[in-house]
């Protein structure tokens, strides 16, 4: 589907990412990164047409914790406003929707979330199958341990390949001043077999903020701005036992809507918080090597989440910025072994 | 550019109760959209999308629980979101859900909210500690009573006004076969006997709590077109939020929810609500919220509003009735009752209201608030299509 107008990300901001932010509220930690992208396009609050974001009230502990949040953005005058309980690259999805009505032509969108308070594999499992599976408490990284297993299984990669996944994303990370694992990390030992510790992106805190424009509005505000050609997001059957855990459909589905295989990207930033997925997307989104994956360190170095899947976009949005990509795919997850997928495709004014 | 225009085109609920313990919260949610789909006459593979929204996710204690929801909700392989706007969420996920028509992203979208309270306790989800904050360990009538209290002072309206306003709700309650209370020996001495919870707000002054889910089915012009029933027209729509506490907030006629009226009535061509505007489902949690919302969103001028109540305007025969379905005082599925709002509004200007039908009713507004009244949502709906 061609958009009816065009919508840009134009500014992106992000926290340096860290095992603890104990001295830091939500609030503390999201302001610097709100100030940063409305720094760098000039527009303060008032000037925003729309403004969504997406947190969860379980990595909080509390509910209704979005709303000291927006105290934070400073609602007054009162704003047009909303929120998701998810990954803010939903949260972007809304926007983008809220701007093609044409009742916007801007929009601030940002996410954030600490799971340092408490032990978020366990916080996770509450997310599933509330009479069938939750009780169990099967924790995320056990699951993403048998989507690799299957994996395995199906000759698709082996613990080697996997490390090797590990490292690049690292090594990438390098370059990466806000990122939480950087350069050599040892693969360690196993934390649920055949996942180690290598395998599984760090725990930690983080928020980002980005900022979307539509037409010559996106042309004053950024100089290369980062149109956003497509995006699209789908989910799948909750329960694994009916999935195919070694693909992921939906993510195949959402690019295609997205229009991510009518051209070649050169970049790609994966929401893929354990190496085993990196290989589900690569399939799912046909990309080979000539594509840049993870130039940021992805999942693997920085995952504060619901906040991680939009970081995926706003990373994809600076390298058009910095016109280190001509067109991006951006990636978004959530949900038990990628359940849902969102897609983003992102380019920039021929040079 | 122009907007496509939003048709609703499918209404569905389930019969709300405090508790409803022979469905899992999946089964609540699909009872809801498949009577939506059935008013319709659509099935799950015409649906594009799936808009889906509840209050805290603590109220069930399962985390985005959209996810666990996808199958029932005949949403694999299609983009599904979770809105979360505290009370006003009904409200918003209707919304977003008619922002992906408007958009033309989508040609026909599933809207659903639900709360199924009885998982849990509210209270308890409601009070968990908060490191640096003051704690509100009083649940939302200690929230809201002072407000009702200063709206009282500053109007000096009489204090027999709020159990009029119950005592109405719950008499069109029993008209409206989804609500929750039924109270059928109901007498206005009976509420202004019950016990003070909250001074000034008594215990029959106050909402329930409910196991609810409500649909709607969102269509664009071709899908209207198709529509076996008369379609309801969005004719405008808009949320706003501001900070919870501050200084200058007004708590008894918040500016958000003068804005977003005042958006709405824009957008809609509304120049004089109190004449272009046949009847009001708002979001009236407490009964004195009747006189405060009728000033907020300009039925009455400031102060005035409780007069229009005292005078029995709001009453279902009155010139602007106002919760015709019996409100939130009636039913509270707290999630869901934003969407309800906006559902029964559309169900009036369609003229599928049943023994609650409002004669004539044209245009109807749908209101929902939510948090320390600080996050409001509204749509106008009509029964011609919107002008331009």
């Amino acid at each position: 589907m061609r958009p009816l107008r065009d919508i840009a990300v134009v500014a992106f901001g992000q926290t340096d990412h860290r095992r603890t932010s104990d001295e830091l509220s939500e609030v503390e930690m999201l302001l610097p990164v709100l100030h940063e992208v409305l720094d760098r396009t000039g527009l303060q609050t008032g000037d925003i047409g729309f403004t969504c974001s997406g947190s969860s009230d379980y990595l909080a502990g509390r509910a209704f914790s979005f709303t000291m949040a927006l105290d934070g953005v400073g609602a007054w005058p009162p704003i047009s406003e909303s929120h998701v309980e998810m990954d803010g690259a939903w949260a972007l999805y809304e926007a983008w929707t809220k701007l093609l009505t044409g009742d916007a032509d801007t929009a601030l969108v940002y996410a954030y979330g600490k799971s340092s308070p408490g032990s978020v594999r366990d916080v996770l499992t509450r997310q599933l199958d509330p009479y069938y599976m939750a009780p169990l408490w099967p924790d995320s990284v056990a699951l993403a341990a048998l989507q690799a297993r299957a994996l395995i299984d199906a000759g698709e990669t082996d613990e080697l390949a996997l490390a090797s996944v590990a490292a690049r994303s690292r090594a990438s990370a390098t370059a990466n001043s806000h990122a939480q694992l950087r350069g050599p990390v040892p693969q360690g030992d196993y934390l649920v077999r055949p996942l180690r510790t290598g395998d599984c992106p760090p725990i930690g805190d983080g928020a980002a903020a980005v900022i979307l424009a539509a037409g010559d509005r996106a042309r004053e505000l950024c100089e290369r701005p980062a149109w956003i050609r497509g995006i699209d997001h789908r989910i799948e059957a909750h329960s694994l036992g009916v999935r195919d855990l070694t693909d992921s459909p939906s993510t195949r589905l959402a690019a295609e809507r997205a229009g991510a295989f009518e051209r070649p990207v050169d970049t790609a930033e994966l929401h893929a918080p354990f190496t085993s997925q990196e290989v589900v997307l690569r399939k799912a989104l046909r990309l080979d090597d000539s594509v840049r994956v993870n130039p940021s360190g992805g999942a693997l170095a920085a995952n504060p989440v619901m906040a991680a899947g939009l970081i995926r976009i706003g990373e994809a949005a600076a390298r058009v910025h910095r016109g280190e990509s001509d067109r991006a795919l951006a990636h978004a997850t959530s949900g038990p072994c990628l359940q849902q997928n969102l897609v983003a495709v992102l380019e920039g004014d021929a040079r | 550019m122009s907007k496509e225009p939003v048709a609703v085109v499918g209404i569905g609920q389930t019969k709300h109760v405090a508790a409803r313990r022979d469905v899992s919260i999946a089964g609540l949610v699909r009872e809801a959209a498949q009577r939506a789909l059935r008013d319709a006459e659509l099935t799950w593979a015409d649906i594009d999308a799936v808009v889906i929204g509840k209050a805290p996710d603590f109220f069930e204690g399962v985390m985005m629980p959209e996810l666990y929801l996808a199958d029932a909700l005949g949403a694999v392989g299609k983009p599904m979101l979770r809105v979360h706007t505290a009370g006003s969420v009904g409200g918003s996920t209707a919304l977003v859900a008619a922002n992906l028509v408007a958009a033309r992203v989508h040609g026909t979208v599933l809207t659903l909210a639900f709360e199924k309270q009885s998982e849990s306790n509210a209270m308890w989800g409601l009070s968990l500690p908060v490191p640096f904050q003051q704690p509100l360990l009083a649940g939302a009538g200690g929230f809201f009573a002072p407000h009702v209290r200063a709206y009282m002072r500053r109007t000096g309206a009489p204090d027999t006004v709020g159990s009029l306003v119950a005592y109405k709700d719950r008499r069109n309650a029993l008209k409206n076969p989804y609500a929750h209370l039924h109270e059928h020996d109901i007498t206005l001495e009976k509420v202004q006997a019950s016990p003070m919870l909250w001074d000034p707000i008594r215990y029959s002054e106050t909402c329930p709590s409910s196991d609810g889910a409500c649909a709607m089915v969102l269509t664009d012009r071709a899908g209207a077109a198709r529509s076996p029933r008369p379609p309801a027209w969005m004719h405008g729509g808009a949320m706003r939020s501001e900070p919870t506490l501050f200084a200058g907030k007004d708590c008894v006629s918040p500016q958000a929810g003068k804005d977003c009226a005042a958006d709405v009535y824009r957008q809609a061509g509304v120049a004089d609500p109190r004449r272009d505007i046949d009847a009001v489902e708002m979001y009236v949690p407490f009964s004195w919220y009747e006189p405060m919302w009728l000033e907020n969103l300009g039925f009455a001028d400031e102060g005035e509003g409780w007069k229009l109540t005292e005078a029995g305007v709001t009453e279902l025969e009155g010139d602007l009735p106002v919760n015709m379905s019996g409100g939130v005082l009636s039913t509270n599925p707290i999630g869901a009752s934003g969407m309800i709002r906006f559902a029964e509004a559309a169900l009036q200007v369609r003229g599928q209201a049943g023994e609650h039908q409002v004669d004539g009713a044209r245009r109807v507004l749908g209101h929902a608030y939510g948090g320390g009244s600080q996050f409001f949502s509204m749509w106008l709906v009509g029964a011609a299509p919107p002008a331009s």
